[in-house]
């Protein structure tokens, strides 16, 4: 089995931080490594049951990694319960892929930053990779020891953004990256193309923000990366980001700017890149906020 | 669901069965549906399939196609284009099995609530959408065979 022959090696394509992605390859030689758990996490939440990769366990962004009552992420305690169930400890390296580019495996990659699991990996190109590699999938449910986990408390501060932090993010002339498709950044829309115009009051975007859709990260074919000289054309040549700007970027609820926040802070080693994850749903619907729109 | 009773028998028995399984009970189900599933054949249909034949709002590029039965029924057939497209697959089937054959009366009154009763509450808003887009395009060809015999019924005294 080999990788695509689209992708260059991980290690020639310039990355700040090569370290936070792995290839299929690699996850394929590491399937029986015990301080290695493989994470899917989709959209789709079939996908996981009609096949993975051998040794996988699931995490559901909606179930998993979202508080059940309040808007919120999961707590320390509920972190702490989950990476008990899927059997990892502190030590243990964790890598994530899934569908859609692994639009969904860096949201949870986003979300165990928040505590401080820094020995993470997303496999480049995520489940589309893997499966046009015609590597070998499982529909068998592994099962791994409860695990005693310890973590801190969630540190919202530093890759995190709220509201307010925002509204003085824009005050202060600071860069925002809306990572939505042009529709909705126009106010044309609310939503995806094919998606239901539903959720929010107000069209447009945040006052200041450049439009840089997520996707443009990725190659559509294989969803593996794009390298780094390509990645700088983007987000510095098209909307003049430089690595050492104070950056938020922000979607609809947080999910496709956690794509671009692993680009911005892994690919090309921007320092202070954070997800505001309220998103246009909560901007479009407070009141009072200032909104763009052309 | 409170719209049970106004559906079609078989599809109203099989929302009974959804209804009562948890989560990984109701995904082996669905994958059940989606690994027998078989795209239109070719005597139905052949690529490019054409447009007015696509589901709206639907990312996995399914397609809906009905041929006239006898009985004055439809027999519905479907193409997913996309490989991933699970859930799309398993709905075509569950369609088929649970609608071809059925009153075009019953199917048109068909409420779109009964994706969530057999997908789950959970089912991500785009992918609810697109298999609902399925359903409009399964009830745009009853309602077309029911609107040409409207047409075409001669007029009361």
């Amino acid at each position: 089995m080999s990788e695509t022959a689209l992708s260059a090696p991980i290690a020639s394509r310039g990355y700040a931080r090569p370290e936070a992605l792995v290839s299929t390859d690699w996850v394929e030689q590491h399937l029986h490594d015990s301080d290695v758990r493989i994470i899917e996490s989709n959209e789709d939440s079939l996908l996981y049951p009609f096949g993975h990769i051998q040794g996988a366990v699931q995490v559901d962004w909606a179930l998993d990694l979202n508080d059940q009552v309040r808007r919120d992420y999961l707590d320390r305690a509920s972190f702490e319960k989950l990476m008990s169930r899927i059997g990892v400890t502190r030590d243990m390296t964790v890598v994530f892929y899934g569908d859609k580019s692994n639009w969904w495996a860096t949201y949870a990659f986003w979300v165990f930053q928040l505590f401080g699991h820094t020995k993470a990996k997303v496999m480049d190109g995520g489940r589309l990779k893997w499966e046009k590699e015609k590597r070998p999938m499982t529909r068998e449910h592994p099962s791994y020891e409860a695990t005693s986990y310890t973590s801190p408390e969630r540190d919202d501060a530093r890759i995190r953004a709220f509201r307010d932090e925002v509204m003085s993010h824009i005050r202060a002339h600071k860069k925002l990256v809306d990572v939505r498709s042009p529709q909705e950044f126009s106010g044309e829309r609310t939503h995806m193309p094919e998606y239901p115009q539903e959720g929010v009051l107000r069209g447009g975007h945040i006052p200041g923000a450049k439009n840089v859709p997520w996707a443009r990260a990725a190659n559509p074919e294989d969803g593996t990366f794009k390298d780094a000289a390509a990645l700088r054309a983007i987000y510095e040549g098209e909307i003049g980001m430089r690595p050492t700007d104070d950056i938020i970027a922000y979607c609809r609820i947080g999910e496709r700017s956690s794509h671009t926040w692993f680009v911005l802070t892994y690919l090309l080693g921007y320092t202070q890149v954070r997800n505001y994850d309220g998103s246009w749903t909560e901007w479009g619907n407070a009141v009072g906020m200032p909104i763009e729109k052309p | 669901m409170s719209e049970q009773a106004a559906l079609p028998a078989p599809l109203a028995g099989l929302v009974g069965e959804f209804e009562a399984v948890d989560r990984a009970l109701r995904a082996e189900m669905l994958i059940d549906y989606a690994d027998r599933f078989e795209s239109v054949p070719a005597a139905v249909a052949m690529r490019p399939y054409p447009e007015q034949n696509r589901a709206p709002r639907c990312e996995s590029e399914a397609y809906v196609f009905a041929t006239d039965q006898a009985d004055g029924t439809l027999r519905y057939w479907f193409a997913v284009e996309n490989p991933q497209g699970l859930s799309a697959k398993a709905w075509a089937m569950i369609m088929d099995e649970t609608l071809s054959g059925q009153p075009l009366e019953d199917i048109v009154r068909v409420p779109q609530s009964v994706v969530f009763s057999i997908f789950g509450r959970d089912v991500s808003m785009g992918k609810g959408q697109g298999l609902i887009g399925m359903l409009e395009c399964v009830q745009h060809e009853a309602r077309r065979r029911l609107d040409q015999r409207r047409r075409s019924a001669p007029p009361l005294e």
